[in-house]
């Protein structure tokens, strides 16, 4: 399997909440796990650069993204992750196909064929997203993620919105991308079935405190 | 007097559409810039865009006048490049904008702050830049506030009179159809006055049906 090295190595302050992370590792893909209010998103939008650390430095895949000590704090434009928030924020007012080919301006052609093949968007695409179940809400968001070429998915908790039934499935979706298109991901999750699935590396979070780190 | 009425009325219209056209890209610059930021001065600048809200169109006419009069700041600036302001249609096409641009600026603030910042964060993670995401995202998600601020725009510069005749006068040339109701109703002209109040009564009815339709219907 496919690995790629992560640092995630800073201190976030959040109002009364701190989050502080020292983790370097190998991975393909890492869940962060832990209750609501941990610093499981905190993480995320860190890595995408939606907030600001104090201090420390975060790079995926030999990229710096942030480094105090160095000056960097890449733009969110130039980060090159593909986010998926919990809440998928697909555009209201685009098609499928208008959301997923959003993020294509940004260069480097992305594997569209295969994105749309395995995320099988095509039946979807000339339709509007508030048409969509949950579950298809969430392969377009993920294909929108990857059509914009990241270096890196971050997925907030991609299957909170799905049914029981289409779970399996997502998740399917999901072991697809890491195996065939190679994209190292950041999981944020509560349930211990899908973390043992997805990630080869888990952070345990309470209180914005890592808790445990495993390898799986 | 019938060709008159059509003259005034197109006038008033086509200074009106200018107007609004002018009033667009700072009006939106304005409303963006306080739904989305916070800098220093914004209550003073916020205030000062308000102001033709509560002073008097005709006080507003008159620090119009003293700026872009003879010997005023900009007067002066106009002069020196040949341009004529006052008492010309310029002067109806500035004062109608002046006394819009608030309407504007207040309903396209509240349209952009409607719209979801994740839906413009996420599009940045996308490698959007500020201007894509302004025109693909803000602006569209915020199109019923703009529209909605574009037709009270119209509407108030349709219907500006206090400042209009303070720097435009109602001469030919320069005669909206507000202004053209006062000086009809002066003249003692009743039936002239009666026939631009019910038209200017028509369109500003039919701008504001429109504004409140796009302000409710999905």
């Amino acid at each position: 399997m496919f690995t790629v090295p992560f640092v995630l190595d800073f201190v976030l302050q959040q109002g009364e909440f701190t989050l502080q992370i020292h983790e370097r590792f190998e991975a393909s893909s890492v869940s962060l796990c832990g209750p609501s209010g941990s610093g499981k998103t905190t993480i995320l939008d860190a890595i995408a650069g939606l907030r600001h650390p104090e201090d420390g430095r975060i790079e995926i895949a030999n990229r710096v993204l942030f480094d105090r000590s160095l000056g960097t704090d890449l733009p969110p434009r130039s980060r090159r992750v593909g986010y998926v928030p919990q809440d998928v924020s697909l555009f209201p007012h685009m098609s499928v196909l208008g959301n997923v080919m959003y993020g294509t301006a940004r260069g480097s052609p992305a594997p569209l064929e295969s994105v749309i093949k395995l995320l099988e968007i095509e039946p979807l695409a000339g339709r509007r997203v508030n048409e969509l179940s949950g579950g298809e809400r969430q392969r377009v968001a993920i294909a929108r993620a990857l059509m914009s070429s990241p270096d890196v998915l971050l997925l907030d908790e991609p299957l909170a919105a799905v049914d029981i039934k289409r779970r399996e499935r997502i998740l399917l979706y999901i072991q697809q991308v890491r195996d065939e298109l190679l994209v190292p991901m950041v999981y944020v999750s509560h349930a211990a079935d899908e973390v043992r699935r997805i990630a080869d590396r888990v952070i345990e979070l309470d209180s914005g405190r890592v808790m445990a780190t495993q390898v799986e | 007097m019938p060709g008159d009425l059509v003259d005034v009325t197109l006038f008033s219209v086509a200074m009106a559409g200018l107007s609004t056209v002018l009033m667009l890209v700072p009006g939106l610059a304005l409303a963006w810039l306080f739904a989305r930021h916070t800098f220093p001065g914004q209550s003073v600048l916020e205030t000062v865009v308000s102001l033709p809200l509560v002073l008097p169109p005709v006080a507003i006419g008159l620090i119009l006048l003293r700026f872009l009069g003879r010997y005023g700041p900009g007067g002066q600036l106009l002069d020196e490049i040949g341009v004529d302001v006052i008492f010309t249609w310029k002067a109806v096409v500035v004062a109608m904008t002046v006394m819009g641009l608030p309407l504007l600026v207040r309903s396209a603030r509240a349209g952009f702050e409607h719209v979801d910042r994740r839906y413009e964060q996420i599009a940045e993670t996308l490698g959007a830049s500020p201007v894509r995401i302004f025109l693909t995202i803000s602006l569209p998600l915020a199109a019923r506030g703009v529209l909605a601020g574009v037709v009270l725009g119209f509407s108030r510069a349709l219907g500006e009179f206090g400042a209009t005749i303070m720097i435009a006068g109602s001469l030919p040339g320069t005669r909206t159809l507000s202004t053209a109701i006062y000086t009809s109703t002066q003249t003692g002209r009743d039936t002239e006055a009666t026939i631009m109040l019910l038209t200017a009564a028509s369109i500003a009815f039919v701008a504001v049906f429109v504004s409140n339709r796009l302000a409710t219907v999905e």
